[in-house]
C-alpha cells in the first residue's frame, strides 16, 4: 500500500485520475487515513454534498495481509447527516482487494456536472472510469448481478443503491462479501449520499491473481498471527458465543438488564425479545438449512455472521445483526424474525443504514404514521424509501428529519445521528459515548457495553454515572486505534481481557512494518486520531453544547429501573482531557 | 416451620449455551438463603461458564442471596454489537 488514487469527478472534460505516493499520509491506515485526509483537505464548513467534500476509502494497516480478522475498510467524508467528520467502517472483500492493488486510499473528489452515473473498474490493466447510465437506480443486489455478468465472479465491489443516488442522510455504501452479496455496509452517517454526489455507482475490483501483502519480518509475523488466532479462539466470546449465536446474542441480556430500547426508547424491556434473540435466529437458521456460523471476509476466525433463509429454505438475507434486529424489531415493537430479515434485505439492497432506518420508522410510529408492531407497514415504509416517494424521502433523511416532519419530541439522536441499541439511561457509559463521540451517536466509537453489561474488561455499574467518563474515554481511544489497523472491532473482547492477545496484535503491526511500537504508542495513535477529528468538528461549528444527549433522557425515567441519564455536563466535557 | 426450611420461589432464566439440554425458563423452589452460586450448583450448571448473573435486571455476584419472587437470569460470556 504505497500509493493514493485520486479521482476528480468534477474535472473539466470528465473524470481525471492521478496516482501519487503517500507523502504526508505515510504510515496511516483505515480511520487514521480517512480522518487525516478529510481534516487536512476538506473545508469543514463545506456542504457535505458539494464539490469540496471528498470521499476517502482506506483499508487498514494490515488489510490484505495474512493477519486474521484484518479485512475491514474505512470510508470517510464530512457527513451529510451529522455535519461532523465521519468514518464508517465495513467488512466484506473489497478492502482486501484494494490493499493488494497497493492503494492505501482511494479519494473521490469534486462533483460531476450533469446527471451521468459512473462505474470505476480496477484490474491488472489499470483503472478505468466509465459512464454507465444503465445502472441508474439499480438496487445493490441487481447491480452486483449485472457486474457479475459483465466481469465474472472474481470481483469485489463497493456500491450504492437508490438511496445513495437520491443522496439520503441514511444512505450506506455496500461492500460485497465472500458470496458476492452486497451485504456488508459502511452504514452510518450518509456516506452513500456522498458517493452519490460524486456520481459514482460502483467500484469494481477484479480479484484475479491478486497476491497477499507480505510482512517485513515473516517469521515474527507468522508467530504473532498464530498467537493472535489462539487468543481469539480461546476467549469465550470470540471463540464460542459470537460464532454460535451471532451478534444478536446480545438481545436477551440487554433486555434482561432493562437497557433494550423499546418502542422508540420508551421502555428498556421488550416482551417480544425472545422471539428475535440470537438464540432464536441461530435455531431457525439451523432448522431451516441456513447457516448460523459464517464470516464476512476471508481470514475471519470469529465467524459471527450467517445466512438466514425462510421456512422453505430460500435466502432472505444474511443473518441480520443485533443492531438491525433491534432497530427494526424491539424499537418498532416488532417480534417477527422473518419480517426483520426481509427489512434487512431491503435496507441492504436500497443501500440504507439499518440503524438510522429502524429509528426513523420508530419515530414515525410514535407519530402515528403506522402503529408499533406493524411489520407489514414497516416493510411498506422501507419500500417507500427505496422508491423515493415524498414520505420515503423524509424517512430516508433519518430519524431527526422524520421527527421534525411529524412533530415528535422524543427523537433519540446526537449530532443528528440516531442512537443504536442501548438506552443511555440504563447503559450510562454508552450515553457518554453517544454524547461525546466525534461521529454523533455511535455505539462502535466506544463500546461501554463491555464493562457496563458484559463484564469484559472489568465492571462499571450501568445504572450509575460513576466511572463512565473514564470508561468511555479509554474505549474511544482504543477504538480509534483499532479502526486504523483493518482489524474487526470484535477482537476487542479478547484483547481487553487477555494481555497476551493485545501483545500479539502489536507484534503483528511491528513485524509487518518492521516497527517497535508499544502499547503506549497504540494509545497515542488513538488520541491523535480523536484530536484530529475533534479539531475538524470544532472548525465545522461544533461546541461542548453539542456533546449532549437530548434533554428528555435526563428528564423522563426509563422503566423498568426508572432511571434517567445521570452523567453531569461538566463531566462530559472532560472525556477528551488526555 | 423454621426459617431454614422455608422455601423461596425463583423464576430462573437460562440463555445461550446454558440452555442446551436444559430449559429456557422455569419456576424453581430453593431453600431460603440460597445464593446464586447455590442455584448454579443445584441445577448442575457449569460453574466456570456462568459469568453473567442478573437478579431482577441488576448484575450480582455469585454470593448474592436470593429472595422469594426474584427473577434470576444466567448467561455465559457474551459479546457482539
Amino acid at each position: 500500500m504505497d500509493k493514493i488514487l485520486r479521482i476528480d469527478m468534477g474535472a473539466k472534460g470528465g473524470p481525471k485520475m492521478t496516482e501519487s505516493p503517500l507523502g504526508e499520509y505515510a504510515g496511516l491506515g483505515g480511520r487514521a487515513m480517512t480522518s487525516s485526509i478529510i481534516s487536512s483537505e476538506v473545508p469543514p464548513l463545506c456542504h457535505a454534498l458539494g464539490q469540496d467534500n471528498k470521499l476517502v476509502i482506506a483499508p487498514g494497516l494490515l488489510t490484505g495481509s495474512a493477519a486474521v480478522m484484518s479485512g475491514r475498510l474505512s470510508i470517510g467524508c464530512k457527513s451529510p447527516l451529522t455535519g461532523t467528520i465521519k468514518e464508517s467502517n465495513s467488512g466484506g472483500q473489497a478492502g482486501i482487494a484494494m490493499a493488494r492493488y497497493g492503494y492505501a486510499a482511494i479519494v473521490l473528489e469534486g462533483n460531476p456536472e450533469g446527471s451521468d452515473l459512473y462505474k470505476i473498474v480496477i484490474n491488472n490493466k489499470g483503472v478505468s472510469i466509465q459512464v454507465d447510465n444503465s445502472l441508474k437506480m439499480l438496487t445493490n443486489y441487481d447491480l452486483i448481478e449485472k457486474m457479475k455478468g459483465e466481469f465474472g465472479e472474481k470481483i469485489a465491489c463497493i456500491s450504492i443503491g437508490p438511496a445513495g443516488e437520491m443522496k439520503m442522510g441514511a444512505a450506506s455504501i455496500a461492500v460485497t462479501d465472500m458470496e458476492l452479496r452486497p451485504s456488508r455496509h459502511a452504514g452510518r452517517g450518509g456516506v452513500g449520499a456522498v458517493m452519490g454526489s460524486k456520481g459514482v455507482k460502483v467500484i469494481v475490483f477484479d480479484t484475479t491473481g491478486l497476491k497477499m501483502r507480505q510482512p517485513k519480518e515473516p517469521e515474527k509475523f507468522r508467530e504473532a498471527n498464530k498467537k493472535f488466532t489462539e487468543g481469539l479462539k480461546s476467549h469465550p466470546v470470540t471463540g464460542k458465543g459470537l460464532p454460535a449465536y451471532g451478534t444478536s446474542v446480545l438481545t436477551n441480556i440487554l433486555n434482561e438488564a432493562g437497557g433494550y430500547p423499546t418502542r422508540n426508547f420508551k421502555t428498556g424491556a421488550f416482551e417480544g425479545a425472545s422471539a428475535i434473540s440470537g438464540e432464536t435466529y441461530a435455531d431457525l437458521e439451523t432448522k431451516r438449512g441456513g447457516l448460523a456460523t459464517h464470516g464476512c471476509h476471508t481470514g475471519c476466525v470469529i465467524q459471527c455472521s450467517g445466512t438466514y433463509v425462510d421456512k422453505n429454505g430460500k435466502f432472505i438475507s444474511k443473518q441480520p445483526e443485533y443492531e438491525t434486529v433491534w432497530a427494526h424489531g424491539g424499537n418498532c415493537g416488532i417480534s417477527d424474525p422473518d419480517a426483520i430479515a426481509r427489512i434487512d434485505f431491503l435496507d441492504d439492497t436500497y443501500g440504507l443504514d439499518t440503524i438510522e432506518m429502524g429509528v426513523a420508522i420508530g419515530v414515525a410510529m410514535d407519530a402515528g404514521v403506522i402503529q408499533f408492531g406493524d411489520a407489514e407497514g414497516a416493510i411498506r415504509l422501507v419500500n417507500e424509501v427505496g422508491k423515493g416517494t415524498p414520505l420515503g424521502r423524509i424517512l430516508g433523511s433519518g430519524a431527526e428529519v422524520t421527527g421534525k416532519a411529524f412533530g415528535v419530541e422524543r427523537i433519540p439522536v446526537v449530532k443528528h445521528q440516531s442512537m443504536p441499541a442501548y438506552d443511555p439511561r440504563a447503559v450510562q457509559g454508552m450515553g457518554v459515548t453517544y454524547a461525546t463521540s466525534t461521529m454523533g451517536a455511535d455505539h462502535t466509537a466506544g463500546y461501554a457495553v463491555t464493562a457496563n453489561i458484559l463484564k469484559v474488561g472489568g465492571f462499571v455499574d450501568p445504572l450509575k454515572p460513576d466511572g463512565q467518563i473514564e470508561l468511555s474515554r479509554n474505549l474511544q481511544i482504543a477504538t480509534a486505534a483499532i479502526d486504523s489497523t483493518g482489524m474487526c472491532l470484535f477482537i476487542a473482547f479478547a484483547v481487553l481481557d487477555q494481555p497476551e492477545t493485545f501483545q500479539a496484535l502489536i507484534d503483528l503491526l511491528n513485524s509487518y512494518y518492521g516497527l517497535s511500537l508499544t502499547a503506549d504508542d497504540v494509545s497515542a495513535l488513538g488520541k491523535k486520531i480523536l484530536t484530529i477529528e475533534r479539531n475538524f468538528n470544532m472548525r465545522a461549528g461544533f461546541t461542548a453544547q453539542h456533546d449532549r444527549l437530548p434533554a428528555y433522557f435526563s428528564k423522563m425515567p426509563l422503566p423498568p429501573h426508572n432511571v434517567t441519564f445521570q452523567v453531569k455536563d461538566e463531566d462530559l466535557d472532560k472525556v477528551f482531557n488526555f | 416451620m423454621s426459617v431454614s426450611s422455608a422455601k423461596i420461589k425463583i423464576f430462573l432464566k437460562l440463555f445461550a449455551s446454558l440452555r442446551l439440554d436444559r430449559f429456557d425458563t422455569a419456576y424453581r423452589e430453593y431453600d431460603s438463603g440460597t445464593s446464586v452460586a447455590g442455584v448454579i450448583r443445584i441445577e448442575g450448571l457449569p460453574e466456570k461458564e456462568v459469568t453473567l448473573m442478573l437478579v431482577n435486571g441488576r448484575h450480582v455476584e455469585c454470593d448474592h442471596t436470593l429472595a422469594d419472587g426474584d427473577t434470576l437470569a444466567l448467561f455465559p460470556p457474551l459479546g457482539g454489537g
